[in-house]
């Protein structure tokens, strides 16, 4: 996909106005944060906040660094083999490294790049989540399908076919379907990795959308290759490039003023 | 057409015509057996051949009862012992496995698919029956299920490594632990393929013979318990085969047909399995 220059002031959808990096309590912390695959150092020295109930993109080339960085935000990366960390994330002050990471997932929600729906129904799918985290003692299941899938702007399209395999829907209501499912747990912060990469332009727009909508119930981090997503949905936006956080400020800042060549060179597309 | 390239082409068409007739002869082999089998055994597959016991040679009307529902006692309990086993080494070896045990366990699993069964049969006749003074279906059972074991860890293995890190990913990522992913998730996405190695393993053990000869070995009668000595379809073949009498030849040749008809059933059910299509709500 091409990266259009972008030299001018962006047009297109203005963001909050003004809205503060620093926050008083960020929503979350990372400090210092080193990431090795086995011995190939990934990150080096990543330091960021995320205020509440803001958006966050995460920019930069690939092979950046940035899904690797979002990925240890909900600790996923502990999955694969040979993955060490150093420094903190902190949630609300406290260090998730040291906490459960089952009940730290249910808190910190994740969307994958392609949709993976379990090949279940569309109300199981919905269901899982709460289920196992004994969500359904207080509220039924059908109240927390019919939530999750009005939050994920999927309601009306689904409502007759709940019990249908999730697959019979198309790509675009499959990654919402999981959005939904995501939401289902009442996540504090839901972190998307290219959420919109396998989608047409009018299931990403649904999707971003749906986004601005909904950081006013939790904080939101999404990683994207595309930059006029990112000037579109994002409060804040940081650069990374090579495994480095080279700048985090506002969207506005970082696309026409930014502080550090590197990230000017990346925007207006001398790479990348 | 230069030499080289009609030489080429020559060469090409003799190792397609050289493939082509090699894939005949496997497939008529099957064809063939199957021929001799309904050509010999057929007139023998009688009412009295599932129902009546062995009578001595020149007498009429027997059968093998006793043999068929002994080869299902001895090929249920083998499965109820080996299923379950095979399946959670299945998935220790899929989902748990790290690196050193893991590889044990695989290696160790693939050496036991390759203990020729007559050496299960000496083994199983050694640590079971000789301390037990006697010969039994339990014997019988527990020797077919070292053998199921193996069969069934591997394949299970092997379909649960296909469903796809993404949604194992998915499912951690809404605070499910591993066991909860592999329950709930993992296992029911690989279940069709999980399904169809179980289904084949039985099928290879049921038609097992000599595991069989030295543990549960061969009763004329009804066997009244799981610790007598018990009569089974494989063993019955080989008896009747190598035996003087030309009506006990038919009927080996009959149980050979019975069996051989029960395999293939087993097989088609597995393809069943397989092909009701991956987008089957749950």
């Amino acid at each position: 996909m091409a990266i259009n220059q972008i030299q001018t002031p962006m047009t297109s959808i203005p963001t909050e106005a003004s809205t503060p990096v620093q926050s008083a309590t960020p929503k979350m912390r990372a400090s210092n944060i080193n990431f090795f695959y086995g011995k190939f150092k990934a990150l080096h020295d990543v330091s960021i906040e995320f205020a509440s109930n803001r958006v966050t993109a995460l920019i930069g080339p690939s092979g950046c660094g940035k899904s690797t960085f979002l990925r240890n935000l909900n600790r996923i990366n502990e999955t694969l083999r040979e993955t060490r960390i150093e420094g903190q994330i902190t949630l609300d002050g406290e260090n998730i490294l040291d906490k459960d990471v089952t009940e730290i997932r249910r808190r910190i929600g994740m969307v994958f790049q392609r949709p993976n729906p379990f090949p279940k129904s569309i109300f199981d799918n919905i269901v899982y989540g709460p289920r196992i985290n004994g969500m359904l003692k207080k509220t039924s299941a059908a109240e927390i399908v019919e939530k999750s899938l009005r939050r994920a702007a999927l309601w009306d399209e689904v409502k007759d076919k709940l019990h249908e395999s999730a697959y019979a829907i198309s790509g675009g209501q499959q990654q919402r379907l999981c959005i939904a499912r995501a939401l289902a747990v009442d996540p504090e912060v839901l972190l998307l990795d290219e959420p919109c990469s396998a989608l047409d332009p009018i299931a990403t727009a649904k999707i971003e959308d749906l986004l601005v909508g909904l950081k006013h119930q939790c904080t939101i981090v999404i990683v994207t290759h595309n930059m006029q997503q990112a000037a579109r949905v994002a409060d804040t936006t940081g650069f990374f490039l090579l495994g480095r956080l080279i700048e985090h400020d506002k969207t506005d800042v970082i696309f026409k003023n930014p502080s550090m060549k590197e990230t000017e060179d990346y925007i207006t597309g001398r790479f990348g | 057409m230069t030499a080289r390239n009609a030489r080429r082409k020559g060469v090409n068409i003799f190792m397609l015509g050289l493939c082509a007739a090699c894939a005949f002869v496997t497939v008529s082999t099957l064809f063939v057996i199957l021929g001799f089998l309904l050509y010999n055994g057929a007139t023998s597959v009688s009412l009295n051949f599932f129902t009546k016991l062995p009578l001595p040679p020149g007498q009429d009307g027997g059968g093998m009862a006793n043999a068929i529902v002994g080869s299902a006692q001895i090929v249920i309990m083998a499965t109820l012992i080996g299923l379950p086993i095979g399946f959670f080494a299945g998935i220790y070896l899929a989902e748990y496995g790290g690196k050193t045990f893991a590889f044990m366990v695989r290696y160790v699993a693939d050496l036991l698919n390759g203990i020729p069964s007559i050496v299960i049969g000496i083994f199983a006749w050694t640590v079971i029956v000789v301390p037990a003074h006697h010969f039994s279906a339990l014997a019988g059972s527990m020797a077919l299920s070292l053998m199921l074991i193996p069969i069934t860890a591997r394949s299970t293995e092997q379909f649960l490594l296909e469903v796809p890190r993404a949604m194992r990913e998915g499912s951690l990522a809404l605070g499910a632990n591993k066991w909860r992913t592999i329950a709930k998730v993992i296992v029911p996405a690989a279940r069709k393929g999980i399904m169809t190695g179980m289904i084949l393993g039985v099928a290879r053990i049921s038609g097992e013979a000599a595991p069989l000869l030295f543990t549960s070995l061969n009763n004329q009668y009804w066997s009244t318990g799981l610790s007598e000595p018990t009569a089974s379809l494989p063993v019955m073949i080989f008896l009747r085969a190598t035996s003087a009498y030309e009506d006990w030849h038919r009927q080996a040749w009959a149980a050979g047909l019975v069996l051989l008809a029960l395999v293939l059933l087993a097989n088609i059910a597995a393809r069943m399995v397989i092909s009701r299509g991956a987008s089957l709500p749950r």
